[in-house]
């Protein structure tokens, strides 16, 4: 593994380089193989509508050094925008957005390359899709034309994109991830405190070999050597003891923890100059989470249980190692040794020795995966790196969007349609809120999706601005801006009679989810986003592009678990709510 | 449903968006304190500070210029380093070495037009009452929490019950990786960052005769090199965090210390992290934790919606290492908080420490984190860091044990610190047994 190879070769003595030195405090959270894909990808930003949540989500990817991006924007700078977007200023007035935008980002990292879109070559969002490079990750804002939508969701179903849908408008705000198909991820970050493995219930011989020699005169042991027994062997110790003493049974019920945990508490020395024992505390501390049985987490489980549905997908790397540790765990009734070893009180050489034999017994386990891996149809060509990061991981692989992106019901066959999942959650959402003051719990953000929704298409101007360059005369670009700002304050007076009244906002929403348009929250939220009409607050749009910057992230590095897969922002009440929608 | 007027700012067609929001009501505005047409000059005459131009603080200016706000301060006592360009966005590889308040100020001013951002590139304790009297308004983003205890401690000092303008809400916000948090304190109304202190917790620190003969981690060997030899061989006359050199030294000192004890991991990164307790930061959680901030000094400024604070939630929670999450929360204000309550807080002791385990315990207390901590009781003095005449008096207190000093289970004592001289922490003796080690 890696790990121990590292350990083994003397380490350079030089500082870290000047990337490594400006990336530093991101370095910290997905390491160079993070940044490595960060650095490869190449995204999409399809930007309308008032158009700071857009800029301010590529802010946040393009300062943590994306490869590159493009910005597709039919819009011209309007006053409007200097009121709302940082990365415009006065002299960008009536220019093309998607340009000033790009040129204005790209001063943030001179490590990152960016475009913009339309320009004299590339007139529609179609030619675009069509001509570049695949995109990693595509993001839109809301609203959004129609056709433009479906181009892109057409185009994410081909090339294995993943769309993010966004619309931020007054206080509220939402984002909905919509990937391509299932999405694994081994490298989740769990809770340093939650990956505590110890198999105490089922140690191997190397383990009990070595627990027995450092305990088998534990009362001659003096004060020093029995009180720097580490705790993993003071507990192997006495649940041999319990073993013997309740027919080869180990302690397993609540009851019988508590009782094990007072015969560790009472084994402790008080007649030393301390007065007790520090690693028996440990011991005794460690007894509730460590002395478990193996069982199998939820997460795994449902990449087990999974069926595919792609037969390509199914030969990746991931899945075939999964199936590996599905066999691994079928005859052994346990996962693969993740092998750390928790710090505790001990010797240093007792505890480098310990660890020793943790590392090992993982290590074989891992090799034993890499085996099954290889005798697999392709799995030759499975890199043994990432079956180590399986390996160490297992307990906490996660699967994202198992069930949705146009996969099938596995109870029925029959596909669930989006409209149908969205009534499903407003069963679910509006009956919780009828308990949600008995059991404490807030009410759902949903009515704020629902209003947000209604007006996902309202509010375009129909005029598509004309694509100009730099090259054009000072004056075309005067008389640009000033028939620009003419056309954007008819807009702005049109869009507060024309779909932004909070009647239409529930009309739409009795389309969509037909009875909740005359419920209170409903109404409110359709009030809400009445009252801004379009518009975007800056703070609700840099909070919202910082959430779909963490998101993005996620997915790009394959780190962490992202969001399944509507996240809702109230700005009233200060809090998100993520629906499976 | 009839359309409310919108109260339109200087420059109506720029702050469209801003004053539909902020001059009209919505569904959940306070009709009771709200009115439009004044909000858009208001806001215009208020002055609000800012707290740091770091990660959270570039975010803060930008997202205050663009809430309406315009006459902002700024204190950062910081320069520029490369480490900040991940994030930090004013801020270009031309200007590293320069103050950060100066340098963030002239770019958001530049950017924003009619915005004022004055800056101070100094210490927040450079600054006295009348100094803060000012501000209607103060925003937190600070990656110290002793500096948050110290501005907590002088607004709550500040308040003179018969001036309103004495009452500064404060805004604060703090991330880490992908967490952070957004809180509103009204002083002396609600909990406040002291009230809070024991949901930051000092990490455990590794004791010492760990480092000096029994280390086991990475961490353990960095620790040895810092405390332990660093001080033995002196190879700078003062340690610089910020000197690779240093760090370098401190690096190669801990890797031969891990080596002589088969430890693996010691790296330069972890070095300098462990070191310089590095926090984890990107530009997506501040973005996420200023904005939050920002929403509420926009909806308290002008009243346009709920803000929190008053009378329930105070605090958001928010994590985005699994999904996204929020949790937001009333923190109640504590009657033992040391800066806002009134009684004294319940300390268990042993009765057989010396009076130096009992000072030195304040360090790592939860609820104390105290590092020069003075002790008096009714009618005596314990121990005094200061002045030297007075700590040469007090020190051989320091040997003895609370029951030869005749301290009783139930006493009060007074404690004070350098770091937060407004404030006397009182507490409350309860003995305990002495447990293990």
């Amino acid at each position: 593994m890696t790990e121990i190879i590292m350990s083994q070769t003397p380490p350079i003595l030089h500082g870290p380089s000047e990337k490594e030195r400006k990336y530093d405090r991101q370095l910290r959270l997905w390491a160079a193989n993070g940044q490595a894909a960060l650095e490869s990808a190449n995204i999409l930003l399809v930007n309308s509508g008032a158009g700071t949540v857009g800029a301010e989500t590529l802010k946040n990817l393009v300062l943590p050094g994306i490869g590159r991006f493009a910005i597709y924007d039919e819009a011209r700078v309007s006053e409007a925008d200097l009121g709302v977007n940082f990365f415009l200023d006065d002299s960008c007035l009536g220019a093309s957005r998607s340009q000033s935008l790009t040129e204005l980002i790209l001063e943030l990292n001179p490590d990152v390359q960016g475009s913009w879109y339309p320009n004299e070559d590339t007139k529609t969002l179609d030619s675009l899709l069509t001509d570049s490079p695949v995109f990693t990750v595509i993001m839109y804002t809301h609203p959004i034309r129609p056709e433009q939508l479906s181009r892109l969701e057409a185009y994410g179903q081909q090339h294995k994109t993943p769309l993010v849908a966004i619309h931020s408008a007054g206080f509220y705000s939402y984002f909905q991830i919509n990937l391509p198909g299932a999405f694994p991820i081994v490298d989740t970050h769990p809770d340093e405190t939650a990956t505590t493995d110890l198999r105490l219930l089922n140690p191997w011989p190397e383990l009990v070999a070595f627990a027995e020699e450092l305990t088998k005169d534990i009362d001659g042991l003096d004060n020093f050597e029995h009180g720097h027994l580490p705790y993993v062997v003071i507990l192997l110790h006495y649940l041999e003891q319990w073993k013997a003493a309740h027919d080869g049974k180990y302690p397993t019920a609540f009851k019988e923890k508590a009782e094990f945990r007072k015969i560790v508490q009472a084994a402790a020395r008080t007649n030393n100059p301390e007065g007790g024992e520090e690693n028996f505390e440990e011991a005794a501390a460690a007894v509730v989470k460590t002395v478990v049985l193996p069982s199998l987490p939820s997460g795994l489980k449902e990449v087990f249980e999974y069926e595919h549905t792609d037969p390509a997908e199914q030969r990746s790397g991931f899945w075939l190692i999964a199936d590996a540790v599905k066999k691994f765990y079928e005859e052994h009734k346990c996962l693969p040794l993740p092998g750390k070893l928790p710090d505790m009180k001990a010797q240093s050489k007792v505890y480098i020795q310990l660890q020793g034999i943790y590392k090992a017994k993982a290590r074989k386990d891992a090799a034993k995966i890499l085996q099954i891996v290889q005798a697999s149809p392709g799995g030759e060509h499975v890199n043994p790196a990432e079956v180590d990061l399986f390996c160490k991981n297992a307990a906490f692989v996660k699967l994202i969007n198992a069930t949705g992106g146009g996969a099938s019901d596995s109870s029925s066959g029959a596909k669930i349609s989006r409209a149908d999942r969205l009534k499903a959650a407003a069963d679910r959402e509006f009956a919780n809120d009828e308990t949600a003051a008995l059991s404490l719990s807030p009410l759902s953000l949903l009515p704020i999706y629902l209003a947000l929704q209604a007006t996902a298409h309202v509010g375009l101007s129909t005029a598509t601005a004309p694509t100009t360059t730099n090259s054009e005369s000072e004056a075309a670009e005067t008389a640009a801006a000033a028939e620009a700002e003419k056309q954007q304050q008819q807009q702005q007076q049109q869009e507060t009679t024309r779909g932004f009244t909070a009647e239409s906002i529930l009309a739409a929403v009795a389309q969509a989810v037909p009875g909740v348009e005359k419920r209170e929250r409903v109404v409110q939220a359709a009030r809400e986003v009445a009252r801004a009409a379009g518009g975007e607050l800056h703070n609700v749009a840099a909070l919202t592009g910082g959430m779909v910057a963490q998101e993005t992230i996620k997915i790009v590095t394959k780190q962490y678990i992202p969001a399944d897969n509507t996240c809702v922002y109230d700005g009233v009440g200060g809090r998100v709510q993520v629906l499976r929608l | 449903m009839a359309t409310a007027q919108v109260y339109p700012a200087s420059e109506p067609a720029r702050w469209i968006y801003l004053d539909r929001i902020r001059t009209r009501p919505g569904p959940f505005t306070n009709p009771d304190i709200f009115s439009g047409e004044p909000v858009a000059a208001a806001m215009e005459a208020m002055k609000i500070l800012v707290i740091g131009a770091g990660g959270l603080g570039c975010e803060l200016l930008k997202n205050l210029a663009l809430s309406g706000f315009k006459d902002i301060h700024v204190i950062d006592m910081d320069t520029i380093d490369i480490s900040n360009l991940n994030r930090q966005f004013l801020f270009r590889q031309a200007d590293v070495g320069k103050s950060k308040a100066e340098v963030a100020a002239r770019f958001v001013e530049k950017r924003v037009k009619g915005v004022k951002i004055t800056p101070h590139n100094c210490r927040i304790q450079d600054f006295d009452e009348d100094f803060y009297m000012q501000f209607q308004l103060v925003v937190c983003g600070l990656d110290s929490i002793e500096a948050r205890r110290w501005i907590n401690a002088t607004l709550i000092n500040m308040v003179d019950e018969e001036v309103e303008d004495s009452y500064k809400p404060l805004i604060d916000g703090g991330t880490e990786g992908f967490k952070g948090q957004a809180r509103v304190i009204f002083p002396t109304v609600t909990s406040c960052i002291e009230c809070q202190l024991d949901m930051h917790a000092p990490r455990a620190a590794v004791p010492l005769c760990t480092l000096a003969s029994i280390p086991r981690q990475p961490e353990h060997c960095v620790e040895w090199a810092h405390v332990i030899a660093w001080d033995q061989e002196k190879p700078f006359p003062e340690l610089d965090k910020d000197d690779p050199d240093h760090i370098t030294w401190l690096y190669q000192k801990a890797l031969l210390r891990a080596q002589e004890f088969n430890i693996p991991g010691v790296t330069y990164s972890l070095t300098q992290g462990v070191v310089k307790n590095i926090i984890p930061a990107i530009a997506a959680t501040n973005s996420v934790i200023a904005a939050a901030c920002c929403n509420e000094a926009l909806k308290i400024a002008s009243n346009c919606a709920p803000f929190l604070g008053l009378p329930e939630e105070n605090y958001m929670m928010y994590s985005g290492n699994d999904s996204v999450y929020t949790y937001t929360f009333k923190h109640e204000k504590k009657d033992d908080c040391p800066v806002c309550g009134q009684l004294a807080r319940d300390l268990a002791v042993d009765p057989a420490w010396t009076l130096r385990e009992l000072v030195d315990s304040f360090a790592a207390l939860p609820e104390a984190q105290l590092k020069k901590p003075s002790l008096r009781a009714e009618g005596k003095t314990l121990y005094m860091q200061s002045p030297p005449s007075l700590e040469a008096q007090t020190r051989p207190n320091l040997d003895k044990t609370l029951v030869e000093l005749g301290l009783e289970a139930g006493q009060e004592i007074g404690v004070t610190d350098p770091a937060f001289a407004t404030v006397l922490f009182k507490f409350k003796l309860k003995f305990k047994q002495r447990g293990g080690a």
